[in-house]
């Protein structure tokens, strides 16, 4: 409960645990706020007709015909095949959580695993599993989801689990390295050599001694990874690796506004409320992350990343 | 630390051996007609052509095998000519570049290292000034500040940032647009008579031609690139060198040399900052691979035809040797990067005994 006081008395946690509540509630919320028209398709953005040209948000449109709750009438305008971007952005955010949360608890559980058994059992399988860790960590990250999600494409299909599976391919890394590091630390101690005279096999004592001793930093990295997570994915929409075009994802709906670069001040709807929609809501994650850390770890106040 | 470097540098062979590994097992999820453009240019729609092509490279052969072929390349039986084998350079062919890939990344390359070369001065200028900034006002307002604007910077998407730039400054303003030059720039740099192209990078090659009018043009192109890179990564350094400078700065030999009255000035910028910068050698360096290996969004979305949009224009078009040829590629700069950047480090700072 002191946790939770003192994220609230900070203005920057403040901000950032408004800001994931509030999309929550919008995901939570979604068949109340944009309620699909076929509740079996609710990722597919309705679109009104196929004209390439984007529409503005229909209350700076000059027909005045239009209201609000009209079949055409479109909050934040549509993209260019008119799909309806206030659609797209409300189911999008539970594309979000469901992609961020995931690839964040997959990598941490590989990336867990690998990590406590090289440290636990030392040696050789630490140097083996090490190299492995070392291997996965020589390619560029984003290239290297990208080839997975090239690769798997045919597999999986365009859905959501080609990029998400693309991610945790090479995202448990860094966990396995932090893990690993404090594993090593803690299986020196003395309770832990008492449960082994009591007895107790492997299994039990990674699980139950080691690992809620030394779980700590990692789980802090974690949660600041969350956001970084949901940017990668939608980088991976936004370069045509991801997602299947019309499907209710940030990247892949500003992925529309690459076609109209040029004359993108005219039609600045399909690019502004799909950005500032993602970037908010990985800045609520960031400063989440960061204000967590900066309370459960004080030596490194003020300097993440570092 | 020369044992240091000798166990790194065996090390290296073994990660190399198995980056190859992982990317052989990526190339081993397609089957084998996708694997057939490892040695013929154009795949032939016709079945009865392919499988007459898989016999012959034996694409259906046991994986060890493979592996080996893929390796070292394979002989023809008929005109004695050996195809394939990346320990030869040959990592296939592109159809997306429409020439060997090897050769596609020697033609790309320059275009990326020159917007990492115009990059990486204020990433790390930046990142250092504000970093030490931060550490000497500690708590202060500027430190709060420069915090609050890395989050932010940290939070865009970079596809985002350099989409709303363009909103701004191309197609609102119409001052700084995208690509590499303009129209009548690329025609003179086209042109063999009036220009030669000696590196490829267009500012260095403007310099070389005596002709400050490519050279502004060159330059007008790369400003919305390298402010964009530069404020999305430039958080990384001033984190690293914010708290390098914080525990520099409660040294002992710090409380000496204001004891002895120096200057503030002269303890920040000569006595702190300089054994602060140390941790800026390794990451300004891996910073810099990384950025060689082809920033793909920038690259694509400004149209730079460099190797990361060379990578995301492959991988779009199901292009699988031209990505997996270019992640290897990637995977072994990095590591050898990697090595350079550590040993580097070990120079720089005579203080590290590294086991």
């Amino acid at each position: 409960m002191k946790l939770v006081k003192q994220l609230l008395r900070n203005p920057l946690s403040l901000t950032g645990i408004v800001l994931i509540v509030g999309f929550i509630l919008i995901a939570l919320l979604a068949p109340v706020i944009a309620p699909p028209d076929d509740p079996e398709d609710r990722f597919d953005i309705p679109r009104s007709g196929y004209r390439a040209q984007p529409e503005p948000p229909s209350w700076l449109s000059d027909e005045e015909d239009l209201s609000p709750g009209d079949e055409d009438w479109h909050w934040l305008g549509t993209t260019e095949g008119q799909y309806d971007i206030f659609y797209a952005l409300i189911w999008g955010t539970r594309t979000a959580f469901k992609a961020g949360l995931t690839v964040t608890f997959a990598s941490l559980f590989i990336g867990l695993t690998i990590g406590t058994v090289a440290a636990y059992y030392g040696g050789r399988v630490d140097e083996f599993l090490m190299r492995i860790v070392e291997v996965f960590m020589a390619f560029p990250f984003l290239l290297a989801a990208m080839t997975v999600a090239t690769v798997l494409q045919p597999r999986l299909g365009k859905g959501i689990w080609t990029p998400m599976v693309a991610l945790i391919v090479f995202g448990w890394t860094g966990y396995a390295r932090l893990i690993r590091g404090d594993v090593l630390s803690v299986k020196q101690r003395e309770y832990v050599l008492a449960s082994r005279v009591a007895g107790a096999g492997d299994l039990r004592i990674m699980l139950r001694h080691i690992l809620p001793n030394a779980i700590f930093p990692t789980m802090v990295v974690a949660s600041m990874d969350i956001g970084t997570n949901v940017l990668s994915f939608a980088t991976l929409s936004f370069l045509g690796v991801g997602v299947q075009k019309g499907y209710a994802d940030w990247g892949q709906v500003i992925s529309f506004a690459r076609n109209w670069i040029p004359v993108l001040d005219e039609f600045w709807f399909i690019i502004v409320f799909p950005g500032l929609t993602i970037s908010l809501y990985v800045l609520g994650w960031n400063l989440l992350g960061d204000a967590f850390r900066d309370i459960l770890d004080p030596r490194m106040r003020g300097s993440r990343g570092a | 630390m020369t044992a240091y470097i000798i166990r790194r540098l065996l090390i290296l062979p073994v990660i190399l051996f198995g980056v190859t590994l992982l990317v052989f097992a990526m190339l081993m999820v397609l089957d084998p007609r996708e694997r057939a453009a490892l040695y013929v240019s154009d795949v032939p729609h016709d079945p009865q052509v392919v499988q007459e092509i898989i016999e012959k490279y034996e694409l259906d052969a046991p994986i060890h095998i493979q592996y080996w072929r893929w390796l070292v390349g394979t002989r023809d039986s008929e005109t004695g000519e050996i195809r394939g084998g990346i320990l030869r350079g040959n990592l296939g062919w592109s159809h997306t570049a429409q020439m060997p890939v090897t050769q596609a990344i020697a033609t790309r390359l320059p275009v990326s290292a020159e917007l990492a070369l115009w990059s990486i001065g204020p990433i790390i200028g930046l990142g250092v000034w504000s970093g030490v900034q931060s550490a000497v006002h500690h708590d202060e307002f500027f430190d709060h500040f420069s915090r609050v604007f890395a989050v932010v910077g940290w939070s865009i998407p970079t596809f985002v940032f350099a989409l709303l730039m363009l909103l701004i400054f191309y197609s609102g303003l119409g001052w700084l647009p995208p690509e590499r030059l303009s129209e009548w720039a690329k025609r003179v740099v086209w042109d063999t008579e009036q220009f030669t192209q000696y590196t490829n990078m267009n500012t260095i090659d403007a310099v070389l031609n005596l002709r400050p009018d490519i050279l502004l043009d060159a330059l007008r192109h790369l400003v919305l690139p390298v402010f964009g890179l530069s404020y999305l990564i430039f958080a990384r350094v001033m984190r690293v060198m914010r708290s390098s400078m914080l525990e520099t700065l409660r040294e002992d030999y710090i409380r000496t040399a204001r004891a002895k009255g120096l200057k503030e000035s002269v303890v920040v910028n000569r006595h702190a900052r300089r054994n602060a910068l140390i941790p800026i050698v390794t990451i300004g360096g891996l910073l810099f691979i990384s950025l060689l290996s082809g920033v793909v969004i920038t690259e694509t979305i400004y149209n730079l035809h460099g190797v990361g949009r060379l990578f995301a224009n492959a991988a779009l078009a199901f292009d699988v040797v031209t990505v997996l040829g270019l992640v290897l590629f990637n995977g072994v700069i990095m590591v050898v990067g990697n090595l350079v950047v550590d040993i580097l480090y070990g120079f720089v700072d005579p203080r590290v005994r590294l086991q």
